[in-house]
């Protein structure tokens, strides 16, 4: 492991958990999408970068199916859906933002703190790839705990799978089929949670997730 | 004989940011109205307004106390001791030992504190309301600066100015996130700490949200033409700052010899020259936010030097 290598896998998973920072940030339907292609760019580079660096050829496919799937395909969809619900002027109330941010640079230093005493007998690439994807799927998390609209809890949920490639990209020996199978479940979930878009839009007029907590069954 | 040397080229450092400091705000103000296809004032407008303050007869309000005429100096003082500190063209010079990046930060600080304290003083609403604001953002400018430095200092195992750009320069940094986020972060807290801006517009004195301005309102002859020369240097601090630590190359070291520091002073004046244009492109190109947006931008930097300090432990700790 030469320094130049580490070196520039240590920016791109870096430059993971900064997007989402931005995710976190961004309270505006359309560049919220951007972003979020814009990290699933950086994934890919990154997934790419470890494919050069590991000479594991089978992590360019995961690479090119994030660049598709999560650059390409699902951003393009979101920017559909938002236009066809009608809400892509919308400005959404970020609950705190400063409290956010704040928690969720704890949950950085969360990540950190917990991954890299527990991996301490792995090669450094993966022990910091694996912290950075935890960071990741954290901050995922909290934008889908955070959150009021379900198009942005959406893309909350998709960056935490962003996290998941990271760390499994890190990771030695993962086979093909397991990735593979993993971005078409996440497919099939889009797609599901795309219906629901509607049928929630639908029944409620609103995809403001709020608006069914009146349906919760009250404490007797 | 060598330490007179050594004394000489630190007083010539100490002249130069002197020197230079009105001429990088002519220049920015010469791009600046270029671009908006005007021709703006002459290069050296700035010495010739300067001079002209300093001739004036000073105007003081009845109610300032003592601390209305000692603050100019004051923060004259303190600004140009910083100016003098960073590195410009040569590292490693007889006072390089001082000038540490915590020092540094202090010595702005207590001339943030003054120049507020001067603007209570008189007790006009202005006075008021800029110092007010002026303590709006100072506290977030400065934990932001404070992890930029954290940031640096870990990196380059010491807080001393000359240790972390020699460390820069060298081939040990790599490519490194925290770096980059420090350098944005920086760049954030220097437009907001020079009232720059998409933080507070410097070419007006009469409008509701200017912040610096604001403060100096009640200032005339001598003390206005030291707070504006204060001022020009700490633009000229911070231009130098990031240029030492970010863009670290050509400079010499002491006691290479004449031909050293030329080369140091011709790249000096280059980086100046490229910093000023882009400072000058970035806020032709970019509106005045609201003050009250002046927090986010400011936490956005804290939390970008935050971000930086962490990734560092990370790569630290491997």
């Amino acid at each position: 492991m030469t320094g130049l290598e580490f070196d520039v896998a240590h920016v791109l998973a870096g430059g993971l958990v900064l997007v989402s920072f931005m995710l976190l940030y961004q309270d505006r339907m359309y560049p919220l999408i951007s972003v979020f292609a814009l990290q699933a760019v950086v994934l890919s580079l990154s997934v790419a970068w470890q494919a050069f660096v590991q000479n594991a050829p089978h992590l360019f496919i995961t690479a090119s199916i994030a660049l598709g799937f999560k650059a390409i395909v699902i951003p393009v969809a979101l920017h559909r859906i938002v236009h066809r619900l009608g809400i892509h002027r919308m400005v959404e109330p970020v609950v705190g933002l400063g409290p956010t941010m704040l928690f969720g640079i704890g949950l950085v230093a969360l990540s950190i703190g917990v991954m890299l005493p527990v991996t301490a007998q792995a090669n450094s690439l993966a022990r910091e790839d694996l912290a950075f994807s935890l960071a990741v799927i954290l901050l995922g998390l909290l934008m889908m705990v955070s959150r009021h609209n379900a198009v942005s809890q959406v893309i909350g949920f998709m960056s935490l799978e962003n996290g998941l490639i990271l760390a499994a990209s890190g990771a030695k020996g993962m086979p093909l089929v397991v990735e593979i199978s993993v971005a078409f479940s996440i497919l099939i979930a889009f797609i599901v949670i795309g219906i629901f878009l509607f049928r929630i839009r639908e029944r409620f007029d609103t995809v403001d997730l709020q608006a069914l907590q009146r349906f919760r069954g009250g404490q007797r | 004989m060598a330490i007179i040397a050594d004394l000489l080229v630190q007083g010539g450092q100490m002249l130069l940011v002197l020197l230079l400091a009105p001429l990088l705000t002519g220049y920015l103000r010469k791009v600046r109205a270029r671009l908006l296809r005007r021709r703006g004032p002459p290069l050296f407008q700035p010495y010739r307004d300067l001079l002209r303050l300093i001739r004036k007869e000073v105007v003081v309000a009845d109610g300032a106390s003592w601390l209305f005429r000692a603050a100019p100096y004051l923060i004259f003082a303190a600004i140009w001791v910083a100016a003098s500190l960073v590195p410009t063209f040569a590292i490693d010079l007889i006072f390089s030992w001082s000038a540490d990046l915590i020092a540094i930060v202090a010595l702005l600080g207590s001339a943030r504190f003054f120049l507020a304290l001067a603007g209570l003083d008189v007790g006009t609403s202005f006075g008021g309301i800029g110092a007010s604001r002026e303590m709006m953002i100072a506290p977030l400018a400065e934990p932001a600066m404070i992890m930029i430095v954290f940031t640096l200092s870990l990196l380059a195992r010491s807080t001393q100015l000359s240790f972390v750009v020699a460390f820069m320069s060298g081939p040990d940094v790599g490519l490194r996130i925290s770096v980059a986020l420090s350098l944005v972060a920086l760049i954030m807290v220097a437009l907001a700490e020079n009232a720059r801006m998409p933080v507070d517009n410097p070419a007006t004195h009469l409008e509701l949200t200017m912040v610096h301005e604001a403060m100096v309102l009640e200032y005339s002859g001598r003390h206005l033409a030291m707070i504006e020369f204060a001022a020009s240097l700490k633009l000229l601090l911070y231009v130098s700052l990031i240029s030492a630590i970010f863009l670290p190359w050509g400079m010499a070291v002491a006691g290479q010899g004449i031909e050293a520091y030329v080369i140091g002073l011709a790249v000096y004046l280059a980086k100046l020259v490229l910093a000023g244009f882009m400072l000058a492109v970035f806020e032709t190109s970019i509106a005045k936010m609201r003050v009250f947006r002046v927090s986010e931008f400011l936490g956005t930097a804290l939390m970008l030097g935050l971000l930086g300090t962490l990734l560092l432990f990370v790569s630290r700790n491997l």
